[in-house]
């Protein structure tokens, strides 16, 4: 048990590496067993995840406020970085959807990877991706944090150029140029806070122990946010840094947009929550009014243009730029309830839009476009069950209640009603009150795309080149690898508790500082 | 007095073995037929790891020793640069085997003139006095301008070994110029005794400020800082390709050895003067460098600009000196040392990989790369891994080159140098990534075999592995740079 507790962290990221090297050193002729082995090493790592999240909920010793699995080993001594690994409830939503979404595109595999094909070179870059996610959401030190966070650039830069669409080279390197921009001076500012920090450490709970008390007050605690904030922004993505999302998404494949949406996103996110605003009190207060107001640009500015968009898988993936709005309106409030419905939001991000690219990529083979004009409508008449999932999926994330898409944006609104008292007493009660109008009407707009899109795609008369192709329908593989994403869909709505229940203790106590 | 008279000749035992070896190297050639000459190339390697082997003793043995009146130092530092610059020179070998064994001619000359070039290597970190410093630089220098021609069959070599020489020359005058004054002032060419010297005068007076400049444009030069800079792309291009490695790694690396030793030790009294002045060098140095890169489409000449970017950053450190201020300077100082070391990884490495493909395609044009994943999987990835970690991506080496520079301008407060570094990192990936873009995403050109050979992928092996396994567990590097105490001894 012991061993368990120490080293399952370990374990279960680095086990996706490991299948990432077997993969690698599978000869070429025989290129196809990379599939199986892929599907075996990620199940592997659900289960692992799983186990670990049992362990943890039925563990007696759980406590708000404290972390399990904790592994704290000294790694380079010349600037007091640790190998420290840990997780709570704020990480494991996160760490086991990674888990899970690596899994279902491992099965999703199995029947469909783009041209060029080479399933070998496509699955072990997925496993280093896989690596690299999971890593972010554990990492308890800076430096660590840092390498996690820039290991998933390279993987998905190439799924993106190898795998994509038209387009890819330049959304390839639009996406790599964006992200490590950010990333670098997100980077300083960590290197600032080492120094500022008087205790020349990079452990996150220290710097959020020294951060409560005060330490990085001042002009330096907001340019040390500022610095942070660009790294995070840029991979949230929030307006205006946004721009290499569409990109990125339009052009991957759909395992990478899979990917990209479910879990990359929400690395920005979970910046904020993990380090940004528990080590920088002061900077977040200072910034989380500009933060909220961005956030409901972003949403208002994502539905319109997903209004105007003609390529479905764009349109997906603006829609993401809006539920990332509400995503950093929940956390701009600093509030524990918008927490709670930020990292309710990623989740329910993850799942719907997760699935989402799913089927779009699904459509896009069977049609060989994702133009809607050319889909012309109809998609319930030639693939009636595609069609079904995809209005299902669609009305979830425009966040009709008792779906998943419902909680994490109604809460996001309801705490931006009321945000922390510290916000209130800056005058800015009646800005976040502009700003929960404002998102609320989004939310009209959101319906109003995703409608539109649904009457364009699944309804009315299919033309009758497509009805003549006789379109497969939903196949067993796709049926196997969407379910689970279908039923989070369906579960998370009825009982939201699957998620709050995790994390609102640990919520309640990173957000203590903002509590008084 | 004895220690004028009496020679500790176990101290000088590795450079000893180095001249041994490139004599005899020179000679057995000459006695060689044909295929046979390129035997002298495992002779050379066999002479640099004896000479490495001394280094080990003498690292094992670890008191401080000196000879010729302390005008030679073997403390940790000259060591860990000893064992450094012998290791370049070991692949420096392993990359000119084929590629100087298809060359044909000039095999037992160039094997002694890289040999020679490398005792002036070693002989710097040891120098703690002008005129040893001055030596050695010439060492290593001389024996470059005439490798940098070897290519006599073609214009370009000749232009530009022409330019290396006369260039290097015309530096190394400015710089003896400016020692010369220096000696002048303070009466001793001893590093330590110029810098109490200078503490002594207080106020500079305009000479030694001119002097300053003499010598910070001398070794501009060396280290191809901008506006110094001109030469290298030229002289790169021109020059045999294992040549290039070696100039931009060992001779640049012999530089900024020369540079830390005077700048730290012997100058560090006018540190307030110089160190803005090197600070602006640095960011000109590293933004010229790699916004001319991306304009590049020959492989060399993209290397050199951005070997010219990575000397920008190399010299942000140096920016950083304060007098006194040991705390500062020790993290400055050993960050130039881990950025040497880890540079020479990545950038051997890329050469490597360049010199594997040039086999097949001579023209180095960027071009030749497309679809290199499909057609040589292994000198792609190895490539693609040189060049991403010299763009500075985890878990990779080059990463940690610049976390130190960063936690070096950090220390220091100097946040303007730091965002230049950043900025410049995202410029400089943009090329790496372009190179990375042509050999896995564009269609191969040509499908001729890329055939590397033993030595070659062996080299491109190790240092591939030695990138991954100090960019996963940096301690290797760091806790190797902090015995460098030559940044303690000289405080005040």
């Amino acid at each position: 048990m012991d061993f368990w507790n120490s080293s399952a962290i370990s374990i279960t990221v680095f086990l996706p590496l490991v299948g990432a090297a077997i993969i690698a050193l599978i000869p070429k002729r025989s290129e196809e067993a990379a599939r199986p082995v892929a599907l075996v090493v990620s199940l592997l790592g659900l289960l692992l995840s799983l186990g670990i999240l049992a362990t943890w909920w039925f563990s007696p010793e759980r406590q708000a406020g404290a972390l399990a699995f904790e592994l704290n080993v000294p790694w380079i001594t010349a600037i007091g970085a640790n190998y420290h690994v840990a997780i709570d409830g704020i990480s494991m939503p996160l760490f086991v959807l990674s888990y899970l979404l690596t899994f279902l595109c491992s099965v999703y595999a199995l029947q469909h990877i783009e041209e060029p094909g080479r399933p070998k070179v496509f699955l072990s870059l997925m496993l280093l991706l896989q690596t690299g996610m999971a890593g972010t959401f554990i990492a308890f030190d800076l430096v660590l944090f840092f390498i996690f966070w820039e290991l998933v650039l390279v993987p998905m830069y190439f799924m993106i150029g190898v795998w994509g669409g038209p387009r890819r080279e330049y959304a390839a390197v639009k996406f790599f140029l964006y992200t490590l921009f950010g990333s670098v001076f997100m980077l300083v500012a960590f290197l600032a806070l080492y120094f500022q920090s008087g205790a020349q450490t990079f452990d996150i709970v220290e710097l959020t122990e020294l951060g409560a008390a005060g330490r990085f007050a001042g002009t330096f605690g907001r340019l040390a946010f500022l610095g942070i904030f660009l790294g995070f922004a840029i991979k949230v993505p929030m307006w205006p840094f946004h721009t290499w999302l569409p990109d990125a998404h339009t052009e991957a494949p759909t395992i990478g947009s899979v990917l990209l949406a479910g879990i990359l996103l929400k690395m920005g996110t979970y910046g904020f929550v993990r380090i940004a605003l528990p080590i920088l009190p002061e900077g977040s207060q200072a910034f989380a009014p500009l933060m909220a107001v961005l956030a409901v640009v972003a949403i208002i500015y994502g539905a319109l243009c997903c209004m105007a968009q003609t390529d479905l898988k764009r349109l997906i993936a603006f829609s993401s730029v809006g539920h990332m709005g509400f995503v950093m309106l929940g956390i701009a409030t600093l509030t524990p309830t918008g927490i709670n419905a930020a990292i309710f939001g990623m989740v329910a991000h993850g799942v719907i839009t997760g699935m989402l690219f799913f089927v779009v990529g699904s459509i896009k083979e069977r049609y060989h476009t994702r133009a809607i004009a050319d889909i012309g409508g109809g998609v319930l008449q030639t693939m009636p069950r595609m069609g079904a999932i995809l209005t299902f999926v669609a009305i979830a994330s425009l966040g009709l209640p008792g779906l998943a898409g419902f909680w994490g944006e109604v809460f996001a609104l309801l705490a931006a009603f009321n945000p922390a008292p510290a916000l209130v007493d800056a005058g800015y009660l009646t800005l976040f009150r502009v700003c929960m109008v404002v998102g609320a009407v989004g939310t009209v707009l959101t319906a109003g795309y995703f409608l539109y899109m649904l009457q364009r795609v699944t309804m009315g008369t299919a033309p009758e080149r497509w009805k003549e192709h006789h379109l497969p329908d939903v196949s067993a593989i796709e049926v196997t690898s969407w379910a689970p994403l279908l039923l989070l869909t369906l579960g998370l709505g009825v009982i939201p508790a699957l998620v709050f229940g995790l994390t609102n203790p640990d919520v309640v106590a990173i957000m203590a500082a903002f509590s008084g | 007095m004895d220690s004028v008279t009496t020679i500790d000749y176990f101290a000088l035992a590795p450079e000893l073995t180095m001249v041994a070896t490139s004599l005899v190297v020179l000679l057995v050639e000459l006695f060689l037929s044909g295929e046979r000459k390129r035997w002298v190339n495992p002779i050379a390697a066999i002479g640099v790891l004896v000479a490495l082997g001394f280094v080990v003793a003498l690292a094992v043995d670890g008191t401080s020793r000196g000879a010729f009146g302390q005008m030679f130092v073997v403390d940790s530092y000259a060591l860990l640069l000893k064992a450094f610059f012998l290791l370049t020179a070991l692949f420096v070998l392993f990359v000119s085997y084929r590629y100087f064994s298809e060359f044909r001619t000039y095999q037992g000359e160039y094997y002694f003139l890289l040999l020679s070039s490398f005792i002036g290597a070693m002989l710097m970190p040891s120098a703690r006095d002008f005129v040893m410093i001055f030596l050695a630089l010439e060492l290593v220098s001389v024996p470059g301008f005439v490798m940098a021609g070897l290519r006599k069959f073609d214009l370009r070599s000749n232009e530009g070994a022409l330019k290396f020489f006369l260039i290097g020359v015309l530096s190394v005058t400015v710089l003896l110029f400016g020692l010369s004054i220096v000696y002048g002032f303070t009466g001793t060419t001893d590093l330590a005794g110029v810098a109490e010297g200078l503490r002594a005068i207080g106020e500079p007076e305009p000479l030694l400020l001119a002097s300053l400049l003499f010598v910070t444009v001398g070794f501009g030069f060396k280290v191809s800082a901008v506006p110094f800079h001109f030469w290298a792309p030229d002289t790169y291009e021109g020059a045999p390709i294992p040549v290039a490695a070696f100039l931009s790694v060992a001779s640049k690396g012999a530089g900024f050895a020369g540079l830390l030793q005077i700048m730290f030790v012997a100058f560090a009294p006018y540190a307030e003067v110089w160190g803005p002045v090197f600070g602006v060098l640095a960011v000109l140095t590293m933004t010229f460098g790699n916004l001319v890169a991306l304009q590049q489409r020959n492989i060399v000449r993209l290397l050199a600009y951005s070997s010219i970017g990575h000397a920008g950053y190399m010299l942000v450190p140096f920016a950083l000196v304060r007098d006194g201020l040991t705390e500062v300077n020790d993290i400055a100082f050993a960050a130039v040392v881990i950025y040497l070391l880890a540079y020479a990884v990545m950038n051997i490495g890329a050469f490597a990989c360049v010199i594997a493909v040039a086999r097949t395609h001579p023209t180095r044009d960027l071009n030749d790369y497309a679809g290199l994943g499909r057609r040589s999987p292994g000198t792609a990835l190895g490539l693609t891994l040189f060049l991403v970690s010299l763009g500075g991506l985890p878990p990779l080496v080059g990463l940690w080159a610049k976390f130190f520079i960063f936690n070096a301008a950090a220390s220091a407060g100097a946040w303007a140098l730091a965002a230049a570094v950043v900025i410049n990192s995202v410029i400089a990936m943009f090329y790496y990534l372009a190179i990375v873009r042509t050999m896995w995403f564009d269609a191969p050109a040509s499908t001729a075999a890329i055939r590397p050979g033993f030595a070659l992928s062996f080299a491109m092996t190790a240092l591939a592995v030695a990138a991954v396994a100090v960019g996963v567990y940096p301690d290797l590097f760091a806790d190797v740079a902090r015995v460098s105490t030559l940044v303690g001894a000289a405080a005040p």
